[in-house]
């Protein structure tokens, strides 16, 4: 990098002139060439007249190469200034681009929606606080708490409680690695997916007919009567509950178990000693010891239920007695246009993780290193 | 002896318990393999099951990849089944939504790591003013919920004119993945040795460089656990493929058209588990061949909004 008080003193004024009129030239026509570029890959994208594969393989490369040659141009111009004004701007190169999106996506939506949320179905009338009144007072809202409660306690103690289970049987068994990836192995599938792998095991034959879904084909062997669990109201709540715990059990086990391993030996040796049973030992040593991590997950899990969509919209879409408040949101925005009353309902959400965000932030606060 | 009979006997409790929790999570998805090979007639009227079954009086298992021909290639068909009937069907074409959710996936995977790795090194290795109240709005936006911004963003792609384009929902992934990337690997990039950015520094490199050359690769790790991670949150996403997408079916991704034929054929499992493991196969592979980084990642702390 050249300074440019150096190239100042050795070959004068009008030298270092043209010099920085070539420079700003070059300046504008670098990023107006890359937003050309950037333009055109956009319009072609958006007509979408190319053949499948390469519209896929374009967007991929104009949106991964965009986004890098994005920094490469920004730090390049950054570059072309002045020492001090170079090293003021340049972590805003680095930066910049993330708070901007954050920005766009997260913060000013959050304004945004507080707003909207006062307002009527399209934003154009004040309403006051009607449309809290509604989500408070909504006999679907009332099922969609009541159920989010369902969620929110069942969902998160099961999957902790059996990622727990796992993880301590895991720990004293040799077929720990193979037992650990089939529990984990839900993780991948999507809500969606599991979904469908779910409504199969709960789908219902008339009694007449042979039962393809297998909870019912094992009632019915034991001498039973088939049942249609998903109109089952209210069990119907904890069946769906139950495909949250087989997908996030698997998280809480690697979690756990990563926190078991680390309880030391000696202190496990130290109550044996003293005469302790493994029941003792378990709740007296192990549970305080991972006291921290079992709050990390069953935060982290509470907060997923508290937002779960995709499990109820494919397998009830709300209905029977199943609504929760992330479904009514959607619900309320798409289906009736509904703006203010989506805008309150998002506005709740927020308001229900916020103790877990002044948790994050207390945490942070006393990081001295930052 | 009785000490090792006590012994055997735990250990017997031990693995009989985790075997049966083995079993139990890995049924549901060994039966929804297992039918999606079987015909349309076998999977409608038997359970997966009897598949395994030989005290039936049946001519054995039979099996089948036109269910998988059928979702994939979409057109419509018609094939002769058991009875000797024609039968008609339209397919759900699940080939092209595969390949839009991989247009989805990549870039919403690669953008939001790059430009995250860049803001975490900023916030690493350089200081500005503003800097620490910068970074505690990325911790307090680690847990805001997405459904906050569906109706704004919605409305500034309405005017953008970018609804249902690539270009949408990859921003609006790289929006709701960057609090958690961000602060993913800032843990890690803040945590790499100091005297090795000095040396470079010292050898004249730039910011640019350094990060380019020297903390990128240094940072792979993490970025390896970070990428699986919002792989497979934006492959495995559908509300935000919903609202963003929309109804356009030459850009609508795998769990849209899944749950779409959960809507229009619900009765059709042969079709569904099918079209379920299509979706599911990819992430699987991913799964398993990078398990290793993925646990890391999940270790390092996954709060996500």
């Amino acid at each position: 990098m050249e300074n440019p008080e150096k190239l100042l003193k050795s070959s004068g004024i009008l030298d270092w002139l043209t010099a920085g009129v070539g420079r700003v030239l070059v300046s504008l026509i670098v990023p107006v060439l890359t937003f050309v570029v950037m333009w055109q890959g956009f319009i072609f994208l958006r007509e979408g007249e190319a053949s499948k594969l390469v519209t896929a393989v374009v967007a991929i490369i104009w949106g991964v190469g965009g986004v890098g040659l994005l920094f490469l141009m920004s730090n390049w111009l950054v570059e072309q200034l002045p020492e001090l004004w170079m090293t003021r701007l340049r972590p805003y190169v680095f930066v910049g681009p993330a708070l901007a999106i954050l920005t766009w996506y997260l913060l000013l939506p959050t304004l945004r929606t507080l707003y909207a949320s006062f307002f009527d179905a399209s934003t154009s009338s004040f309403v006051g606080l009607q449309n809290y009144v509604f989500a408070f007072t909504d006999p679907k809202m009332l099922e969609s708490f009541r159920n989010n409660l369902l969620w929110l306690v069942f969902g998160t103690s099961f999957s902790v409680i059996f990622g727990l289970l796992v993880a301590i049987l895991a720990d004293r068994s040799k077929i720990e690695t193979v037992a650990k990836s089939l529990i984990f192995l839900p993780m991948a599938i999507s809500f969606v997916g599991a979904g469908v792998i779910w409504r199969f095991i709960y789908f219902y034959k008339p009694p007449s007919q042979e039962q393809i879904g297998l909870l019912n084909a094992i009632l019915v062997g034991l001498g039973g009567e088939p049942q249609a669990w998903l109109t089952l109201r209210p069990w119907n709540n904890l069946f769906l509950i139950a495909i949250l715990i087989w997908l996030q059990t698997g998280y809480a086990m690697v979690l756990l178990s990563a926190a078991l391993k680390g309880v030391p030996e000696e202190l496990l040796e130290a109550g044996r000693i003293d005469g302790a049973s493994e029941v003792q030992i378990f709740f007296r040593i192990l549970i305080p010891y991972i006291q921290g991590t079992i709050v990390t997950v069953s935060t982290t899990i509470l907060i997923l239920t508290l937002k779960i969509f995709d499990i109820v919209f494919v397998m009830t879409n709300g209905n029977y007695g199943t609504e929760v408040i992330a479904s009514q949101q959607y619900k309320q925005m798409f289906k009736f246009q509904h703006f203010g009353r989506g805008s309150a309902i998002a506005i709740v959400l927020l308001i229900a993780v916020i103790p877990v965000m002044w948790y994050n932030l207390k945490q942070f606060g006393e990081q001295e290193a930052f | 002896m009785s000490m090792k009979r006590q012994k055997l006997v735990s250990d017997l409790l031990v693995n009989g318990a985790l075997i049966i929790l083995c079993i139990i999570w890995t049924l549901p998805t060994f039966g929804l393999l297992v039918s999606s090979f079987r015909p349309e007639d076998d999977v409608s009227t038997s359970g997966w099951w009897t598949v395994f079954s030989f005290t039936r009086e049946r001519e054995g298992p039979r099996f089948t990849l036109n269910n998988y021909r059928e979702v994939l290639l979409g057109k419509d068909m018609s094939y002769t089944n058991a009875e000797g009937e024609v039968v008609q069907a339209s397919g759900d074409d699940l080939s092209t939504a595969f390949l839009n959710s991989l247009t989805v996936t990549v870039p919403a995977t690669v953008i939001p790591i790059l430009i995250a790795a860049f803001a975490a090194y900023g916030f690493a290795w350089m200081s500005f003013p503003g800097r620490r109240v910068f970074f505690v709005g990325v911790v307090a936006l680690l847990v805001v919920p997405l459904q906050i911004a569906l109706i704004p963003i919605l409305r500034d792609y309405k005017t953008l004119d970018l609804t249902g384009t690539f270009l949408a929902i990859w921003l609006a992934h790289t929006g709701f993945g960057l609090p958690l990337a961000t602060y993913l690997l800032y843990n890690y990039i803040s945590g790499l040795p100091r005297d090795i950015l000095e040396s470079a520094f010292i050898d004249g490199a730039s910011h640019f460089t350094t990060f380019t050359r020297l903390i990128l690769p240094l940072s792979m790790p993490a970025l390896a656990s970070f990428a699986i991670f919002q792989f497979l949150w934006v492959w495995n996403d559908l509300l935000v493929a919903l609202v963003f997408i929309g109804s356009k079916p030459e850009v609508a991704v795998l769990t849209q058209r899944l749950q779409e034929m959960v809507g229009s054929r619900g009765q059709d499992w042969h079709l569904l588990t099918a079209g379920a493991f299509i979706t599911m196969i990819l992430p699987l592979v991913v799964f398993f061949s990078l398990q290793r980084y993925f646990v890391r990642g999940l270790l390092a702390g996954s709060v996500k909004g």
